[in-house]
């Protein structure tokens, strides 16, 4: 999704220290490098996938961000980046506290899953809702810990943490979400993509 | 056989001193070459030997006449592309492949050392293989690549000449020899000292070989280097050329007799006195205790690319050890990639035809070399 790298690269500051926490196949951090001259470091559960970012010459290592993170000292890097991944974990609280312990700066995205669609899919069907962004069923989504964009907000509250920015992405078109305009963006957007800080 | 003829020496001439308080210097260091330098002198890769290995990585050994133990991974447009690279590799000192070793002459005593040679340690084979370097002209290498012990010699090169390589790859190895690596290492030893040929490591000079006892150090390592699960399907309880047990003590298992073979098979290339030196080096090794407990101050000074690289069925240097190494690098911010190469090979996966470990190392190299 290559405006959601758009968005994330206009958030960072060009010669800065990153690292992308479920680096995937390494495409966003090539991009970042490419674009904003960053020092970038991945890290990412899949083997083959590890290989890949190896072979496109990134430096990577095999690993399990709610495990992992630990490795590395406070403040270690200017931003991390969780693209799509926080639903996945078993702990998201848990990995958003290593985020924001080990980076300055934290770049989180979510599927937004109050997005209108997922919920007429449920009101319509009755079904856990199965859509081009979340595209598996129950029983074999890694997404075990799906939430809206207004969750995120509460979330922050919550486990206490400062959101810098906050832009929503609908067919490739960003804006900003504010707290007069939540409920209409909760209702809109497919992504959620928010600068934290500690 | 005349092993001289096809062995190339450099003899050092700059003392060492050994981590034992020693001081040795005008001492052979036997190493092999391939592939070519270039003009630039920014192709040169040290690959590293592991404990039974030495200087002929790749193509025909010369001296036993089988393939170099890592010609799966070194050779023309192999994952050390020789087309592209200059391959230096030493035969480790206490070695028996021409390098300073126990079976040389101490020239006080007109006697082969044996056990009077002194207690080498994995610093001392990594600071007289420097020399080199030196010796090439070259000021910086491009990689240090070792597995096993060759890796504990790759983080030592790195930590002992921190601006002396771009990059480096340990491959399954550790930081610090366990109790469990010392144990097996012990039992080898055991095993020679207790063959009644040893004649306390001077059976030279009686004409003779502990061979048995060499053998039972082989055949005990070789265990280990492999995987449970690779020795089943390989073995499982596959008779050898009988169609049923002989209630006796011959080989009756295919498993007893590929283990017979693989002794006997070592005892003709590998001194019993080399290998009780080399096991010590690497019961030695502990970069940790070398930085009062901190592995991370080792390579605090070195902007070298590492990429660590461990297997999964690799149960003497898990890939827990090999994470810990990822882990004191990562704790100062170095540049590190690592991944676990899925395998059922064991520890000598990475010698040999495991393609997912190949591709990745052929893939980090070249992309490396180009930035």
């Amino acid at each position: 999704m290559k405006s959601e790298y758009k968005i994330i690269a206009n958030i960072i500051t060009e010669n800065t220290r990153v690292l992308d926490v479920g680096c995937d196949d390494g495409s966003l951090m090539e991009f970042l490098k490419k674009e904003k001259k960053v020092d970038i470091r991945g890290i990412e559960i899949s083997k083959e996938k590890v290989q890949t970012c190896i072979s496109k010459g990134l430096t990577v290592i095999e690993g399990d961000a709610e495990f992992d993170l630990k490795q590395f000292p406070d403040k270690s890097f200017d931003y991390v980046v969780l693209g799509q991944t926080l639903q996945a974990f078993i702990n998201p609280e848990l990995v958003i506290k290593e985020l924001l312990r080990v980076g300055n700066k934290a770049i989180v995205t979510i599927p937004n899953f109050g997005h209108w669609k997922v919920r007429l899919n449920l009101l319509v069907q009755g079904t856990m809702p199965v859509t081009q962004t979340l595209p598996n069923k129950w029983y074999n989504t890694p997404n075990i810990h799906m939430c809206t964009i207004k969750d995120f907000f509460k979330f922050s509250k919550t486990i206490n943490f400062k959101i810098f920015k906050s832009l929503a992405l609908t067919n490739k078109n960003v804006s900003t979400i504010n707290s007069s305009n939540l409920i209409f963006k909760n209702l809109f957007s497919e992504l959620g993509i928010f600068l934290i800080e500690k | 056989m005349n092993i001289k003829k096809n062995i190339k020496t450099l003899i050092i001439k700059k003392p060492l001193k050994l981590d034992c308080g020693q001081i040795i210097n005008d001492y052979p260091l036997a190493y092999e070459t391939y592939g070519s330098l270039n003009e630039n002198k920014d192709n040169a890769i040290l690959v590293f030997h592991a404990l039974t290995g030495d200087q002929f990585v790749t193509g025909l050994n010369p001296i036993t006449k089988k393939d170099g133990w890592w010609s799966y991974a070194v050779g023309q447009n192999k994952s050390i592309d020789t087309n592209k690279y200059f391959v230096i590799c030493a035969n480790v000192i206490g070695g028996c492949m021409g390098s300073f070793g126990p079976s040389h002459i101490n020239q006080k005593t007109g006697q082969i050392y044996g056990t009077d040679f002194p207690v080498i340690t994995i610093n001392d084979i990594v600071n007289a293989q420097v020399n080199l370097l030196d010796h090439f002209g070259i000021k910086k290498l491009f990689s240090v690549i070792g597995g096993s012990m060759g890796g504990m010699q790759v983080l030592q090169f790195v930590s002992n000449f921190p601006d002396k390589t771009k990059t480096a790859v340990p491959i399954a190895c550790t930081s610090s020899h366990s109790a469990q690596n010392i144990a097996f290492n012990e039992l080898g030893r055991q095993a020679i000292t207790a063959d009644h040929n040893w004649i306390e490591g001077k059976y030279s000079s009686k004409n003779t070989v502990p061979d048995k006892g060499l053998a039972v150090a082989r055949m005990a390592a070789h265990i280990t280097y492999l995987s449970k699960k690779g020795l089943q399907e390989k073995f499982g309880r596959k008779l050898q050329e009988r169609d049923d047990l002989k209630f006796g003590f011959d080989a009756d298992f295919q498993i007893e007799s590929y283990l017979r073979y693989q002794g006997s098979m070592f005892v003709d290339r590998f001194d019993a006195n080399s290998y009780l030196y080399i096991t010590r080096a690497m019961d030695y090794f502990d970069l940790v205790k070398q930085f009062d407990g901190n592995l991370s101050n080792a390579f605090k000074n070195t902007k070298a690319k590492f990429f660590i690289i461990s297997f999964t069925s690799d149960w003497l240097y898990p890939t827990q050890e090999n994470k810990d190494i990822v882990i004191a690098l990562n704790a100062i911010g170095a540049n590190v990639g690592f991944v676990e190469i899925e395998s059922d090979k064991g520890h000598d996966s990475f010698l040999l035809d495991v393609p997912d470990f190949l591709k990745t190392l052929k893939n980090f190299l070249d992309r490396s070399y180009i930035e």
